[in-house]
């Protein structure tokens, strides 16, 4: 067999984001009329409360787990650290409510809501491992609380609550690592299914269309 | 160009079968970002966040010395919570949580052994008896003591701490009478350990410069009443909501309602193995959610409820409702 012959892992890689993936679905100029609604907005604002996390917990990482409790500045980057994170959590639930009202699973859509199921638990034990890296009373009677729980389920030799070096070790990379590996699959299965339609659209919709406003290439005339 | 390139058809793309409106990505992801910056500056300088010291035996020495010696007796006699606990820490069954056979706390075994009545008292206090003669003439009566009389000692001790009185100092002061053996030294001791800071690093075995990240030992020896009488004073008890808020009036892990309630609802508020049944409840609701899409009459609940029409509820007027 020719070399040109044999399967290319490139090209059949390349050729499976050209597919499913297109630069204008990926970075759309344009959307489906029904997604005008706040509602839509509960995601990006639960990605952008990410990056404020992120922001807030790279300056405290790198000035060290102590400094926010002997620098004022310290202090305030441990609040906007703090606030982030609530802030992350109310959009997501938020986001999680209205994709359930709107049963965004539909239309071959499961694996959007399974990746976000993840993202929410992945999210839960990013923000535990955080409130047990405090190293204040607030972390003490979390762990000594928490561990409870973790010992009847008999994974304590394994995810130690009370052992700071691991928490603080898991909160800082391993666990964003996995939120943001998770949060780019969930945002391209998104781009790659498409904003659900409004229940009972599902048909056809020649129908709906009526001229007005912007019509995508395939679908003009 | 390979033999086998050709002009590829992308797959049909669902959103476009319906009418289109502008739209700019890249500028709502940084309007979000920018505007979600505002808010959480304004948060952060507006509410701060909480930053309670943790407990420390010197502070239960100097604030409630009594509560440090009873703490020390119970570590010292095995009869502490920690003792008494169970797997991981020792082969006890105070704390073991199983419903029925299904035990996976006994499963896993001992993983972090502790001896509370070396690890929290005898070892610390070996450490200054070179220092203190009385101290190690105390010790060597207690370890040389046969069960039965430390026993004695112990319950004496314990009958009369009620009514111990501690000097301006901290030392604790007994009636001559009570036959308590080496113990009021050992305790005393014990509280002058405890008053200079240095409890926990002995109890540790912090030997050296570089640092120590996994206190488990010392962490798990105030987690009782000490802890407990603190936390109660910041309203952060389970009844009070606490191992979902931060101490003050802060939010905590508030999205963890769920887990939080269940501890305080029948039948987990009364069973000996509440965590056990609280966890394998989160675990299984947790993935009948995650399955929703597949399970029929769950599936259709947003369709019965129809908040959907609220959501939609423009492009339906413009566009009529179909099978909903």
């Amino acid at each position: 067999m020719r070399k040109s012959e044999r399967s290319n892992w490139t090209r059949g890689l390349r050729r499976w984001i050209e597919h499913n993936l297109p630069m204008n679905h990926l970075f759309p100029d344009t959307m489906p009329v029904y997604v005008d609604s706040y509602v839509y907005l509960f995601g990006v604002l639960t990605i952008a409360a990410f990056v404020w996390i992120i922001i807030s917990g790279v300056v405290l990482t790198i000035f060290g787990p102590q400094w926010w409790h002997v620098s004022p500045v310290g202090h305030f980057f441990n609040s906007l650290h703090f606030w982030s994170v609530q802030s992350f959590f109310f959009f997501m639930i938020l986001h999680l409510w209205a994709q359930f009202w709107m049963a965004a699973w539909r239309g071959g859509r499961h694996w959007t809501w399974i990746t976000g199921w993840l993202l929410f638990l992945v999210s839960i034990v990013t923000a535990f491992t955080g409130y047990l890296s405090q190293n204040n009373f607030d972390s003490q009677w979390i762990g000594v609380q928490g561990k409870d729980a973790m010992n009847s389920v008999g994974i304590s030799g394994f995810f130690n609550l009370l052992n700071f070096g691991q928490m603080y070790s898991l909160h800082i990379i391993v666990l964003p690592l996995c939120v943001t590996f998770l949060i780019a699959v969930h945002v391209l299965l998104v781009r790659i299914h498409g904003v659900v339609e409004p229940i009972g659209a599902e048909q056809s919709v020649s129908d709906v269309q009526d001229g007005s406003g912007i019509q995508s290439p395939e679908t003009k005339q | 160009m390979s033999p086998r390139d050709e002009i590829l058809q992308t797959r049909s793309y669902p959103n476009d079968r319906f009418p289109q409106i502008p739209y700019d990505l890249i500028r709502e992801i940084t309007l979000a970002i920018l505007g979600m910056g505002v808010l959480v500056i304004v948060l952060a300088f507006g509410l701060s966040s909480p930053d309670v010291p943790a407990l420390t035996a010197k502070q239960v020495a100097q604030q409630d010395p009594e509560l440090l010696v009873q703490t020390e007796l119970n570590a010292l006699t095995y009869q502490s919570a920690i003792a008494q606990y169970g797997p991981p820490y020792n082969n006890q069954s105070g704390s073991l949580q199983a419903l029925g056979s299904f035990s996976p706390q006994k499963w896993a075994g001992i993983q972090f052994p502790i001896d509370t009545a070396n690890d929290y008292v005898l070892h610390p206090l070996s450490l200054f008896e070179s220092m203190n003669p009385a101290l190690k003439s105390a010790l060597n009566q207690w370890e040389h003591a046969s069960s039965h009389q430390q026993q004695v000692w112990a319950t004496n001790l314990q009958k009369v701490l009620p009514h111990a009185q501690f000097s301006s100092s901290g030392w604790m002061i007994l009636p001559p009478s009570v036959n308590i053996g080496p113990l009021g030294t050992i305790s005393n001791a014990y509280l002058e350990l405890a008053r200079t800071g240095l409890l926990e690093a002995a109890i540790d075995k912090v030997d050296g410069p570089t640092a120590v990240t996994n206190r488990t030992t010392s962490l798990l020896f105030l987690e009782n009443q000490a802890d407990t009488d603190y936390a109660s004073q910041l309203n952060m008890l389970g009844n009070e909501w606490g191992v979902i808020k931060e101490t003050g009036n802060y939010p905590g892990a508030v999205w963890l309602w769920f887990y939080s309630l269940l501890y305080q609802i029948p039948p987990y508020n009364t069973s000996s193995a509440a965590d056990l049944m609280v966890i394998l409840t989160v675990i299984v609701v947790t993935l009948i959610l995650i399955c929703l899409p597949f399970i029929p009459g769950l599936r259709d609940i947003p369709r019965w409820v129809g908040l959907y029409k609220v959501i939609w509820r423009r492009y339906y007027k413009k566009y009529g409702l179909k099978n909903g």
